[in-house]
């Protein structure tokens, strides 16, 4: 019986991966192999997908990207055994895309079946929570705070902090809120560990609740999703059947039980206090803090809101000490962080590297440059509220702190690549034009700043008094971040002000007329 | 008139072409009272009658606010906040066409304006025949591969004018 194994992963089945599963099943049938298909999540290189890997006595053999009109020719090769083949990439451990990087959250990922505890279990899972329960609440904190983990949705902020607050709070009941409404353009890496090991962020969530004495967690997932939410479902079924999640997770006499909830598609309720709303069955309106969601959060209870990537990093920093974690990264930036290459790149997908690597590291050495063979001419990092770097400038680290003092964010992680066709005064229009479609409207600054944003723009382009109009959106940019109440407002002029900053050749009248018009 | 955002056309003018399944209140009511002990039961309540109807009924509005002691305003409120919930069932298929960033920096604007222009539509409408609508989406987290789109709730990855367009002819037999 040879195992194959075919990614289930949506980007996966976006290379047409279903085909190639069904390809594989009825030509091993034809041929009267016998062979077991196995689906898994994807190892990230998403320029090789789909990539099928076979098991051979050397190990897993990758071949990629592999289309349903090659199985018959792989099968042909010899591939059950491993053998040659133009699509043949060896074992894609060893490539050098994922031999460079350090794969601590993502370790299982693209290798395991994702539903499988037993699976699970045999890559190290559930050691991060045994461990936390022979540790308890306080010392749980202890060491989340020495790994240095800061939030990886966005803010950085400190995850044993928060954890910390939650813990001290006194309430009747605590939550543990898992944001998995992965919004931001050019990120995917929540979706991929979702649909790839989704037990990591189960295990995470359960020790979230054990350290701060939660026994409900949610997980707020994106509707766009709809692969992740299923792969979800099955797999906190799967955990409660094994005990890991129930009256007594673990064997102990902790109880804790997680629901997977589905968002209803609205950016905005990637902002922690609109996600809670939209968890009490309210519209997705931001809240004002104080108080913080950690002292008076989900139904007014105190609660612990992390992103995916900050939860499912928890069981590996506990299982492996987080002294290791620590010892990762640059100067307030510890860890790994995983970067999601995107957009007109060559060799896009999932790399998790420490902190400290810069973005042009990212871009050429593992991007390999743009897809379309031309030059690189701008990099958005963060997503939509992140700002727009010119080629020149691609020797930023990763890194929170030096992002922040280059006028831009690390955000969650994703790294968009544009060739030299871009438009970048469309792109800062484009900035204003997301945030009017996806504002909340409860604040002002937002809601008709950036309606007001698209029409200084576009009166800029048109060559309609220029000057007067540059000064009203200077002023714009200065009440929308000071004034707005979250992200969304604040920070939807930093991409707009990295396009005036860097390529302010694109903002000249005339160069824009068509668009317009 | 074009339109920027997600607003969803009033054209419940064809409803008798779709298979739109008419409102049946003990339907609803059953649903309804699935979901009663749940914390914050409305959201997973709205998807289930999505479900099942294909829209949100306007007669079961009033429906759940009772059962949720909410004002029907509050309902209405939730309903209208949401890109996905609709008031009129979508034509039979519904195509998703990523408009971020990501699909941005491989063409996905040119190739979504060029493919809206040969089915003669703007964002949010349906084909004539009611066979498909064409909706925008910010992000299917399919940035690798852009341009992406979910038909049907299945990912489809670099997209081309003529995958578009066999996409459209799906939609069309079926």
């Amino acid at each position: 019986m040879t195992r194959i194994f075919v990614p289930r992963d949506a980007a996966a089945l976006a290379l047409g991966a279903e085909g190639v599963a069904a390809a594989i099943a009825a030509e091993a049938a034809r041929l009267g192999e016998p062979t077991e298909v196995v689906r898994t999540g994807s190892r990230g290189m998403t320029w090789l997908e789909p990539l099928v890997e076979v098991e051979t006595e050397a190990g897993r053999i990758g071949y990629g990207p592999v289309r349903a009109a090659d199985v018959a020719g792989l099968f042909a090769a010899g591939f059950l055994q491993g053998a040659e083949h133009t699509l043949r990439i060896g074992p894609p451990e060893q490539h050098p895309w994922l031999a460079g990087q350090t794969r601590l959250t993502f370790a299982r990922c693209g290798i395991i079946d994702p539903l499988s505890v037993a699976d699970y279990r045999a890559h190290g899972g559930f050691k991060g929570l045994e461990r936390a329960l022979d540790l308890g609440g306080l010392a749980i904190i202890d060491a989340l705070k020495a790994s240095g983990l800061r939030g990886r949705g966005g803010a950085g902020f400190p995850t044993g902090i928060k954890w910390s607050t939650v813990r001290m709070a006194e309430a009747d009941r605590k939550y543990i809120v898992c944001n998995a409404d992965e919004g931001d353009s050019g990120t995917f890496a929540d979706r991929m560990l979702m649909e790839g090991d989704p037990f990591a962020l189960i295990e995470g969530m359960a020790i979230a609740g054990v350290a701060v004495g939660a026994s409900k967690g949610f997980i707020y997932v994106r509707s766009e999703y709809p692969h992740a939410f299923r792969t979800l479902g099955q797999a906190v079924e799967a955990a409660t059947d094994a005990g890991y999640l129930g009256p007594g997770i673990g064997g102990s006499d902790v109880a804790f039980t997680i629901e997977v909830r589905l968002g209803a598609g609205a950016y905005i309720c990637g902002e922690e206090t609109s996600l809670l709303e939209s968890l009490e069955g309210k519209r997705g309106t931001v809240r004002a803090k104080p108080p913080l969601p950690a002292v008076q959060g989900l139904f007014g209870r105190p609660t612990v809101v992390n992103n995916v990537l900050s939860l499912a990093a928890v069981p590996h920093l506990l299982a492996n000490g987080e002294a290791e974690y620590a010892a990762l990264g640059i100067d307030r930036s510890r860890g790994t962080l995983p970067v999601q290459l995107a957009g007109n790149v060559a060799r896009g997908g999932l790399i998790e590297v420490p902190f400290g690597l810069t973005l042009r590291t990212l871009v050429e050495d593992y991007g390999g440059g743009t897809r379309t063979g031309r030059p690189v001419r701008a990099v958005q990092v963060g997503g939509p509220l992140g700002a727009y770097f010119p080629a020149h400038m691609l020797d930023i680290p990763l890194d929170y702190e030096a992002f922040t003092a280059a006028r831009g964010l690390v955000g969650h992680g994703g790294v968009v690549v544009f060739d030299d066709t871009v438009d970048m005064a469309q792109q800062a229009r484009f900035a204003f034009e997301f945030c009017a479609a996806e504002s909340c409207g409860k604040c002002t600054p937002c809601r008709i700043g950036a309606v007001r944003g698209m029409e200084v723009v576009d009166r800029i382009l048109s060559g309609i008094e220029r000057d007067k109009n540059f000064a009203v959106l200077d002023d714009l940019l200065a009440v929308m971040t000071d004034a707005s109440l979250c992200a969304m407002g604040g920070l939807t002029p930093l991409p707009v002000m990295s396009a005036l900053q860097h390529f302010p050749e694109d903002f000249d009248a005339g160069r824009n007329r068509e668009a317009a018009a | 008139m074009r339109t920027n955002g997600r607003t969803e056309p009033d054209r419940a003018g064809s409803a008798d072409e779709t298979s739109a399944p008419s409102f049946d209140a003990a339907a609803a009511q059953a649903i309804i009272a699935a979901h009663l002990g749940m914390e914050g039961p409305l959201l997973p309540l709205l998807h289930a009658l999505q479900d099942a109807f294909r829209c949100i009924p306007g007669p079961a509005i009033p429906m759940v606010a009772d059962a949720l002691n909410l004002s029907r305003a509050e309902v209405h409120g939730v309903v209208s906040f949401y890109h996905d919930f609709r008031r009129v069932p979508a034509a039979r298929h519904v195509l998703k066409l990523c408009r971020a960033e990501a699909c941005q920096s491989v063409g996905a604007s040119p190739l979504s304006a060029a493919f809206l222009r040969r089915l003669g539509l703007a964002w949010g409408e349906r084909t004539e025949d009611d066979a498909l609508s064409v909706e925008p989406v910010f992000c299917l987290g399919l940035c690798a591969c852009g341009p992406a789109a979910l038909y049907d709730g299945e990912p489809v990855g670099r997209l081309t004018a003529s995958v578009l367009d066999e996409l459209a002819e799906r939609a069309r037999r079926a």
